[in-house]
Parts: structure tokens; C-alpha cells; sequence
């Protein structure tokens, strides 16, 4: 399981996760759950594109998804975001079913791209991706407290001088760039529950926000590990735990939640984070 | 005439019986969806509606894999997913994303397996692609009966609900005041937008349902100015969209030397153009209602 040719993956996965579980603790707090689903489908084309063009997966990956912002941001500005949405991910993964069936070894492709695959990064693309993802976690990090201020209070940051706009913009570029990233690893369709997942059980299970970011991380992490595990077992597309690991963990924080707020009727732990207090 | 409809190849078109299924299946997705379409993004319910689609790939991937026929397989698994998310609470906006989120992570790893097992199986190798991205014309007749006889069976229910249902999308808490008994026909809504996933997935397939769900009511939306002309003009919008993107996957065999482009990929096309149009077109002003409608919820 960790022989040479798994050391790409294991690296990757890991750096990856890391930025999951800190980028996902502000899709739960900005409540952008359906943006999170929806960019990563917009790589998917690039994914498609690529080997018909002969170029890396990578470029592609990255040219669509940011395609797929720039798409976001202009049709939000016609009407409703979350229309906005729903056409987004449907014209990019219907452009990439059919640049899918132009190419060889069509439904394996397609299986492969939408549930991941642990051997999905190549060698070639591998530094590249590692200093991506370390780019994302730098970028978090050095905006973490406007980040915050913005979803703590919207008119404090006002008041601070942040601009929401280029925060939307940051918040977009940076779920573009992970999810490229973990795209070819855990596959379009689920790689938006590495961002969900942990950081909402987080957020149930602690509600210090400094604490409920590192087990966020912490859970992101094992999620990614026990799902690249069992999927080298059993030959089982990651997608699959990713998928299901995900809802059995936010089900066992809901409950344990429920279960603390049930001996402590007055705290309310349900997914509030306690945010209010902090003076961030 | 006749020379124009020979040109067109209408005449061949029409008489060909899987066309002529693939046709009423398209009919009866794009008129449920459309209606149903405007409901949901009045209740600001969208991410909901496109995660029934979604999760019901799990249904149709277990139907591959146990032999039984896809539309029960894609509304056995919606509906369950409809309900799963009504006793988890869809009720709390706040927590209703995140809600629906992790259960079409779910259901999407249940999928995955599913196809996995398909392809791994036997004979099924197709079956990612035919369930994912929908295979019309692979439709066997015999499917065409149960979903007409459904979708009516659907569009009859919104048409007796009518008013209570659009009582609950605009104003549930005025609709509880009035004595409507709103967690009967939040099921029943939650049901209808189950069904007309599922029949959604079976035209256009699982991942791309939610184009006929949003696009044909997002626009109608941008131009009807009284709630019942949205509902006409989503309906209208979609059997459009679809009809025509049936029609140019089966042209386009020849156009591209007999490969045949995905209907779906026309379909979700036709639709994104139909809503940059609707919203092109209501920006001009000449919409006057517009703005009460679509500013509704969210």
C-alpha cells in the first residue's frame, strides 16, 4: 500500500486534504454548499479536453475551473445564484460527456473521472500540483481573518475595509484551485464532500473557532486516508468512501451534538459555531 | 410543404419507433419539470431539486445491477432520498445546504459502487455513461406507458393542488395561518420533485436532470409576469429545448459522419441559451411583473 508508485497519491492526498478541511470550514460558514458541488464539475470538461489535445489533465483541469467562475460570476449577475449554479454544472459536464465520447475507452474515462481513481495523478503533474495546493493553504492562511470577520459580521468587515467582492472572488479561486486539485484523486462528483463533511461535523462537535478548524482538518484527513486505504483493498472507486464516510461522520456529530445538547438543554450547539464572541 | 418536411427529414424522423418513444418520454420530462422547476425556485429549493437528480443515479446504477427496469430504479432512490431530506429537516434554510449536501454525498458513493459492480459485472460496461448522461434512444418501448400514465398522474396532482401548493412556496407561514395542511403537501411536493427527477434522468440522464429542472423555470421566471403564465411558459420552454435537441442528435449522426452527438448535450445546451435569451430579453424592461416574481425567496 505504500510502495513507490502510491507515494504521489499519499502526498497529494494529504496536502490536499489539509486545504479541504480549512477551505471547507468557510463553504459551511458562507453557506456556498451548492458552489462547492457545483466548480468541481466545471473542471471536469478540462479533464475530458485534455488527452484529446494531448496536454497535461492539469491545464485543462485548471482552465475550466476557472472558466467555470468567470461563468458563476457573470450569470449571478442575471438572475439567481442558485439557477446560476445548476446551469453551470450541467452545461460543463454535458461539454464533457461529449468531448468524453470523441475520445478512446469512453465509459471507463467518464467511470474514472466522476469517482476517482487513487493512481489519478500522474507523474508529470505532480509538483505542479503540490505547489498549487501549497499556494491555496498560504492564501487561506494570509486572508484567514478577513475571511472570518466577513462571515462573522458582515458589517464589521464593512466597517474594516474588506471588500466582499474580492473575498467572493478569493473564496471562488481558491474552491476552483483545491478541487482541480483532488479531482483526479477522488473524482468530480464527490470531491465536494471532503469540503463539506469535515467542517460541518467540526463545526457540530466544537464550536471555538480555532479548534473546530484543526478537527476539521484532522477529520479531512482521515477521511482521505481510510478512504485511499480501503479503496487500494478493495479495488473500490474512492468516490464511494469519500461519499458514504462522509454522511456516517456528519451523522455521528449530529448525533453527538444532539446527544450533548440534550444534557445541556440551554447550550445550542446545533451547528452554530460560536462565532458571535469572537472578536476576531 | 411536403418537399420542406422531406428536407428537413421530419418524415423519417417520425417514423422511426424509437424516436417516437424517445419523443414521448422527452414530452412528459420537460412538461413535469417545468412545472415542477417553478416551484422549486420559488422555495428557493434548487440545490434540493438538482440533489434528487444526482442521487438517483444510485437507483438506476442498483437497477442495472439487480435487472430491473431503470425508472423504478430512479424513483425508487429519489423518493427515498425526498423523504430522507423532509425528516432531516429541509425546513431550517440555514442548515438545509448543508443537509442536502452530505446526503447526495451519500447517495453519490452509493453510486459509485453500483457502477462499479455494473461495470466489473458483466455486459454492462455502458452503464456509467447511459445512467450518468442519459441514453434516450436506448429506451426500451415498454418504458413508455409507465411514464406517461406518471407524469399525468403528476401534473393532475399539481393541477388540484394548485392554489395550496402555491400557497406554501410563497408564504408558508401565511398558508399555516389559512388551516392548509402543510406537511401533507410538503411530502407531496417533496414526491413531485422526486418524480420528475427521476423522469428527468431517464431523458437526459442522472447528472444533467437538473438542466430541465432549473433552466426552463429560471427563464420562464425572467419573463412570466402572473405565476400561472410561469408555469405555462416553463413547460413550453422545456418541451422546446427538449423536442429540439432530440431532433438534432439524431441529425447530427449525419453531420458528423455517423457519430451521433449525446441528446443531452443538445438538450443542456438548448436550455442555457433559452435562459440567456429570457434574461436578455427581461433586462430590455418590457417584462413588468418580472421583478416581484423573481425576486421571490433568497
Amino acid at each position: 500500500m505504500f510502495a513507490s508508485y502510491m507515494l504521489h497519491t499519499w502526498i497529494m492526498a494529504s496536502i490536499l486534504a489539509m486545504a479541504t478541511g480549512i477551505l471547507g470550514y468557510f463553504v459551511i460558514l458562507w453557506r456556498s454548499v451548492f458552489a462547492a458541488h457545483a466548480l468541481p464539475l466545471a473542471a471536469f470538461p478540462g479533464a475530458a479536453a485534455a488527452p484529446l489535445l494531448g496536454i497535461s489533465p492539469l491545464w485543462g483541469l485548471f482552465f475550466f475551473s476557472g472558466l467555470g467562475v468567470l461563468f458563476l460570476r457573470l450569470f449571478s449577475l442575471l438572475g439567481r445564484k442558485d439557477i446560476a449554479m445548476g446551469l453551470l454544472l450541467t452545461t460543463f459536464l454535458a461539454l464533457g460527456g461529449l468531448l468524453l465520447s470523441m475520445g478512446q475507452e469512453y465509459s471507463a474515462a467518464v467511470f474514472s473521472l466522476l469517482f476517482g481513481e487513487i493512481l489519478g495523478i500522474s507523474g508529470r503533474s505532480f509538483l505542479p500540483m503540490v505547489l498549487i495546493a501549497l499556494l491555496v493553504l498560504l492564501l487561506v492562511l494570509a486572508n484567514f481573518r478577513s475571511l472570518l470577520l466577513q462571515s462573522v459580521s458582515p458589517a464589521l468587515a464593512a466597517a474594516a475595509g474588506i471588500s466582499r467582492s474580492r473575498l467572493d472572488w478569493l473564496v471562488l479561486a481558491l474552491l476552483a484551485l483545491v478541487t482541480a486539485g483532488a479531482l483526479p484523486i477522488v473524482g468530480t462528483l464527490l470531491t465536494f464532500t471532503l469540503l463539506v463533511s469535515p467542517a460541518a461535523s467540526a463545526q457540530r462537535l466544537c464550536s471555538h473557532p480555532f479548534w473546530s478548524l484543526v478537527l476539521s482538518v484532522f477529520l479531512a484527513e482521515t477521511m482521505t486516508w481510510l478512504s485511499i486505504a480501503m479503496a487500494f483493498w478493495t479495488n473500490w472507486p474512492p468516490g464511494f468512501f469519500v461519499g458514504t464516510l462522509g454522511a456516517v461522520l456528519f451523522l455521528l456529530s449530529h448525533l453527538t451534538a444532539r446527544f450533548r445538547s440534550g444534557l445541556r438543554p440551554s447550550a445550542d450547539t446545533a451547528g452554530r459555531p460560536g462565532l458571535s464572541s469572537d472578536p476576531a | 410543404m411536403s418537399t420542406g418536411f422531406q428536407d428537413l427529414g421530419l418524415v423519417h424522423f417520425l417514423g422511426d419507433p424509437t424516436i417516437r418513444s424517445a419523443l414521448w418520454i422527452g414530452t412528459m420530462a420537460a412538461m413535469l419539470n417545468g412545472v415542477i422547476g417553478v416551484f422549486a425556485i420559488l422555495r428557493g429549493q434548487a440545490f434540493a431539486g438538482h440533489a434528487l437528480g444526482d442521487i438517483s443515479s444510485a437507483g438506476g446504477a442498483a437497477a442495472v445491477f439487480t435487472g430491473i427496469s431503470a425508472l423504478w430504479g430512479f424513483l425508487g432512490m429519489a423518493w427515498l432520498a425526498a423523504l430522507i431530506l423532509s425528516g432531516l429537516g429541509l425546513k431550517r434554510a440555514g442548515e438545509r445546504d448543508l443537509v442536502t449536501g452530505v446526503v447526495l454525498g451519500g447517495g453519490l458513493g452509493i453510486s459509485a459502487l453500483f457502477l462499479y459492480l455494473d461495470a466489473t459485472g458483466s455486459s454492462h460496461s455502458g452503464a456509467t455513461v447511459s445512467i450518468m448522461f442519459g441514453s434516450l434512444f436506448g429506451i426500451p418501448g415498454s418504458m413508455v406507458l409507465p411514464v406517461i400514465l406518471s407524469t399525468l398522474s403528476g401534473l393532475l396532482l399539481v393541477l388540484l393542488c394548485y392554489h395550496p401548493l402555491l400557497l406554501i412556496a410563497a408564504d408558508p407561514d401565511l398558508a399555516r395561518a389559512r388551516g392548509v395542511p402543510a406537511g401533507l403537501l410538503e411530502t407531496l411536493y417533496l414526491l413531485l420533485l422526486g418524480l420528475a427527477a427521476a423522469i428527468s434522468a431517464l431523458t437526459v440522464g442522472a447528472i444533467l436532470a437538473t438542466a430541465l429542472l432549473l433552466g426552463p423555470a429560471g427563464a420562464a421566471l425572467h419573463l412570466a409576469g402572473r405565476p400561472a403564465q410561469a408555469f405555462l411558459y416553463a413547460a413550453g420552454i422545456a418541451l422546446f429545448c427538449t423536442v429540439t435537441g432530440i431532433y438534432l442528435s439524431y441529425e447530427s449522426f449525419y453531420w458528423f459522419g455517423g457519430t451521433a452527438w449525446p441528446v443531452s448535450f443538445f438538450v443542456v445546451v438548448l436550455v442555457l441559451l433559452s435562459y440567456l435569451l429570457a434574461a436578455a430579453w427581461s433586462r430590455t424592461g418590457t417584462v413588468p411583473g418580472r421583478p416581484a416574481l423573481h425576486g421571490a425567496k433568497r
